[in-house]
């Protein structure tokens, strides 16, 4: 499959490399030339330095054939936006979001995008370690605890 | 009416001092400490509200749910996206405004449906290239949530319409032609009004029409 992966922070680089290594097309879009060195040196993606917001470098990571993209920077909602614009102006099928704010993710959900929590993950997997309670599937983490429901 | 402004730069700051002017129920929404600080001292901490506009739990407590307007104006395009959707899908608020830093992002603002959108960088942009191109046709307001535009054109020699009656114009359906300046004089405008190079037409034209009108009024462009 042809991916974009959208921030090469550490989700972003761990991603890459282990998609890469299993035969996909990689291409990694970051803003900053260094972030991308944590790729190391023998690493298999392509990279273009830009924001996953701007139209030219979308294009320039092969947008219009992209099979599936991961929007991963550490902002919620350049996340959100980038996720609207590749869906929606490229009709790219699947669309993953990493959304920090487990009420954000919920709501964006909701609207159909494929949402993932860290921090209701973590928080979750965190919470039944210390309770000696056996881990569930990712479904039961992945989804706005009833705690913080508003 | 209640407005919550999120972003308190210029921008934000200007439009609560003239809004609160108006009477008002203003709240300008800052994450920032110490411009929160400043903010509070120049319209009074009654009037902003320290927190990130786009976090749900803070829009709970700003009153998302009662506000009537909700205007996006920080410098980050994704905040005000973002903030204008969770506006209208989580709080149901009738009416969102974003402000637009990149005009590039102009389509997706529309395409989820904020139909709202202040595009700073644009509106100069077109009145940069209204000083330096002739035979343009300026926006310069709109009426109905943008639907109907009122326009301005500056009508050149070169114009198929000068030197004709206002009645003999076939006018797109809706559209109206209400007022010339003509050598510094305003001139009510019926169907006997000759049209004369040089003229300033003022028009009242429906969005869907105004490249009509364009088309109508101003020289075919030679390429």
């Amino acid at each position: 499959m042809k991916v974009i992966v959208f921030g090469c922070g550490r989700t972003g680089t761990t991603l890459s490399l282990q998609l890469a290594k299993r035969g996909h097309e990689v291409t990694v879009i970051e803003q900053l030339p260094q972030a991308v060195r944590r790729l190391g040196p023998d690493h298999q993606c392509k990279i273009v330095i830009g924001s996953g917001l701007d139209d030219d470098v979308l294009e320039k990571a092969g947008v219009q054939h992209a099979d599936a993209f991961f929007a991963l920077t550490r902002g919620d909602n350049t996340n959100l936006m980038a996720a609207q614009l590749v869906k929606i102006k490229y009709g790219v099928p699947k669309v993953c979001v990493k959304v920090a704010d487990p009420l954000r993710a919920d709501a964006y959900r909701k609207l159909g995008y494929f949402c993932i929590s860290p921090s209701s993950l973590t928080a979750g997997m965190m919470r039944d370690w210390i309770n000696e309670e056996p881990y569930g599937i990712i479904d039961t983490y992945n989804q706005l605890p009833p705690e913080l429901e508003i | 009416m209640y407005m919550i402004l999120v972003g308190g730069g210029n921008v934000g700051l200007q439009l609560a001092k003239r809004l609160l002017a108006h009477n008002h129920e203003v709240l300008v929404v800052e994450r920032d400490p110490r411009q929160y600080q400043r903010l509070c001292s120049l319209i009074g901490e009654e009037n902003v509200f320290l927190g990130d506009g786009c976090e749900m739990m803070m829009q709970k407590e700003a009153g998302f749910g009662r506000a009537d307007v909700v205007v996006a104006v920080t410098g980050e395009d994704e905040d005000n996206l973002i903030v204008c959707q969770m506006a209208k899908v989580v709080w149901n608020v009738d009416r969102v405004v974003a402000r637009i830093n990149d005009p590039s992002h102009e389509a997706i603002f529309q395409q989820i449906g904020i139909d709202d959108t202040v595009s700073a960088t644009g509106i100069i942009y077109s009145l940069i290239e209204q000083q330096i191109t002739p035979d343009l046709m300026l926006p310069v307001g709109a009426l109905n949530r943008g639907n109907i535009e009122v326009v301005e054109v500056e009508l050149s020699s070169r114009s198929p319409v000068v030197n004709k009656k206002v009645r003999d114009i076939a006018l797109p359906h809706q559209t109206m032609i209400v007022w010339i300046l003509r050598e510094d004089h305003g001139l009510m405008v019926d169907g006997d009004t000759v049209l004369q190079a040089g003229d300033t037409l003022v028009a009242l034209v429906p969005r869907s029409s105004a490249e009509d009108l364009r088309q109508l009024l101003l020289p075919v462009k030679v390429v």
